[in-house]
């Protein structure tokens, strides 16, 4: 646990030594500030509440979280320094714990600097701030499951370019594999079983269930063990491409 | 005394390549151990297999009693390691990427300021301390991963090529420490500067395409050289035909080689057999017989010649 906080403190202080950090904070901010305010017609409605905001979120983290993500192993492959962690005296889960942990703060912080937004839904009117919260912590815990996603795929190669682009379209299929875009292509020869699989896969459908309002357990259990499994592979991966 | 360091038939395969053949050794407390060997001969990986960081094939080590593949993380624990190219985190400042290990290292408290402080003032890194890492110069960097190394006082010290990239200012410097480090360590150390070996190493194991060709002391590794205690005669030009069918025919002498004449005189390497001690002999042969001698010395013995020796086998040289 105390070698989870110290790589985490290393790997988080790592991100706002680079400008990445405050690229992705502004992109992050801006876009959902645009969204919720002009795209999401939200003076048109006429209802205070971020419904446009919360909705946008899985489209940003599309591209924002991958963009976190995918240094997290590939940079350590390519300086060497994974040789350097791996000698030290940590287990593989503890430094993937580590890793994992400060990006998922990092992406926390920036979810956090969105205050202003509620604050504004609340002076312009009076929003159901308990639907807010909840949506506010099913965001979170939905971008965790990316970037563990995200990290996972990062182990696979030394390059971030390619990690990005791999955990990129790995996210578009976690997110879309609920919508008949995806189902589509299974539909016409895979057992019903299976499709019912694939389409409760979706990270799309359970976050959608969050935002709706109280926060149903199947999704932070779906969540939660999302990331799990992603970091007990993201292990495994870090393990065996350590020799090559 | 018991041995910290012992690798027992150790092997590392990567897919086709043997790496790592069947490699066996120990190193002692107050022992340090000079890593030699070509190009790709497998010293770096065998380093990475003893701090657990790649898995053996087959064949164990064990550090300080404990097996690397049962307690990873206690073998970890007692070993310092200076991996090749000293990868460090770039975006860290001296002081951080020092205290983060002294952290995850778990050396607290009064001793972590001491540690860290020590390891500063031996790698000369005060004016580089609040500076990015990925901004110092290459010397730079290799002394902060030594000093990286040395912060928690390991039992074992395992660098790889420690004086790469050094000014020949902190190479001696460097050799200093590892020397004083080595009293009360066992230290490997891989590098290519055979000097090297007789400034600080006690121990030399030199493996060649993964498989140990010697394991001695320094002294040992001399004597394998043909030309061991060779000594060197400089005779005017026209005599050296003569004075060479003579120390030929002396009963300790294998073969007497000469070369271009230098300012009309020629030197003439006079080889003892199994690496006896002739000097006596060649004296009284050359005065007896009246041929007079410009110069006379034993022949220094370079440990590059040993190595080349006991190294270029098969392998084709560079073109
Ligand atoms: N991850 C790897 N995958 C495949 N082959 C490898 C790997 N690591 C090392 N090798 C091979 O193993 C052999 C030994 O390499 P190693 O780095 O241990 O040599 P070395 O003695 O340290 O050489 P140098 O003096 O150049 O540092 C080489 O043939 C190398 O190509
Ligand atoms: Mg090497």
């Amino acid at each position: 646990m105390k070698n989870i906080v110290i790589i985490a403190r290393r790997e988080l202080a790592a991100y706002f030594a680079t400008p990445l950090a405050y690229v992705f904070i502004v992109t992050f901010l801006a876009g959902a500030g645009a969204v919720t305010f002009f795209m999401g017609d939200f003076f048109g409605r006429r209802q205070a509440d971020l419904q446009a905001f919360f909705s946008f979120h899985p489209w940003l983290f599309l591209v924002l979280i991958p963009a976190v993500g995918m240094r997290l192993w590939a940079e350590e492959r390519k300086s060497g320094t994974i040789e350097l962690l791996m000698t030290l005296p940590v287990t593989t889960t503890e430094a993937v714990a580590g890793k994992f942990v400060a990006a998922w703060l990092f992406t926390g912080i920036a979810l956090v600097l969105t205050f202003p937004i509620w604050i504004s839904v609340n002076y312009l009117g009076d929003p159901d701030n308990g639907v807010i919260v909840a949506s506010y912590v099913g965001s979170f815990l939905m971008a965790g499951a990316l970037l563990a996603l995200a990290s996972c795929l990062s182990a696979l190669t030394r390059n971030q370019v390619i990690a990005f682009v791999i955990a990129a379209a790995a996210s578009f299929l976690f997110l879309m594999s609920g919508l008949d875009l995806v189902l589509g292509l299974v539909r016409s020869w895979a057992p019903s079983y299976v499709i019912d699989m694939i389409s409760s896969l979706s990270f799309l459908t359970h976050f959608l269930t969050i935002a709706d309002g109280v926060l149903p357990l199947p999704a932070i259990v779906f969540f939660l063990s999302m990331i799990a499994v992603c970091l007990f592979i993201n292990a495994q991966i870090v393990e065996l491409k350590k020799a090559s | 005394m018991a041995d910290l360091i012992e690798v027992e038939s150790l092997s590392k395969r990567f897919g086709a390549i043997v790496a790592v053949d069947d490699v066996s050794f120990s190193v002692a407390r107050g022992v340090v151990m000079g890593f030699l060997g070509p190009n790709g001969a497998g010293k770096s990986t065998t380093m990475r297999v003893i701090t657990g960081y790649l898995p053996p094939t087959s064949g164990t080590a064990r550090v300080l009693g404990k097996d690397i593949q049962r307690s990873p993380v206690e073998v970890k624990r007692s070993i310092g390691f200076l991996p090749e190219g000293a990868p460090l985190y770039g975006d860290m400042t001296v002081m951080a990427f020092l205290e983060f290990i002294a952290r995850i290292r778990d050396v607290h408290g009064v001793r972590r300021q001491q540690r860290i402080q020590y390891s500063i003032e031996r790698m000369g890194l005060e004016q580089v301390l609040y500076q990015r890492i990925e901004t110092l110069s290459k010397g730079f960097k290799r002394r902060v991963g030594f000093a990286q190394a040395i912060l928690h006082d390991p039992d074992v010290l395992i660098l790889d090529e420690p004086t790469d990239g050094l000014d020949p200012n902190q190479k001696h410097h460097v050799r200093e420490l590892i020397r004083e480090l080595g009293k009360n360590k066992a230290i490997i150390i891989s590098t290519h500067i055979l000097e090297e070996v007789d400034a600080v190493c006690d121990r030399a194991v030199i493996i060649d395409r993964g498989r140990v060709v010697m394991n001695g002391t320094p002294s040992e590794l001399h004597a394998k050289s043909r030309r061991y205690n060779s000594v060197v005669v400089r005779v005017k030009a026209d005599v050296a035909p003569k004075a060479a069918k003579l120390l030929r025919g002396l009963p300790h002498v294998t073969a007497v080689e000469s070369s271009a004449p230098v300012n009309g005189s020629v030197p003439l390497v006079v080889v003892p057999r199994d690496g006896r001690f002739i000097a006596d002999e060649v004296g009284i042969a050359v005065r007896q017989n009246g041929i007079e001698v410009d110069e006379m010395h034993t022949q220094v013995v370079h440990l590059d010649e040993v190595f080349r020796q006991l190294t270029v086998g098969q392998e084709k040289p560079l073109r």
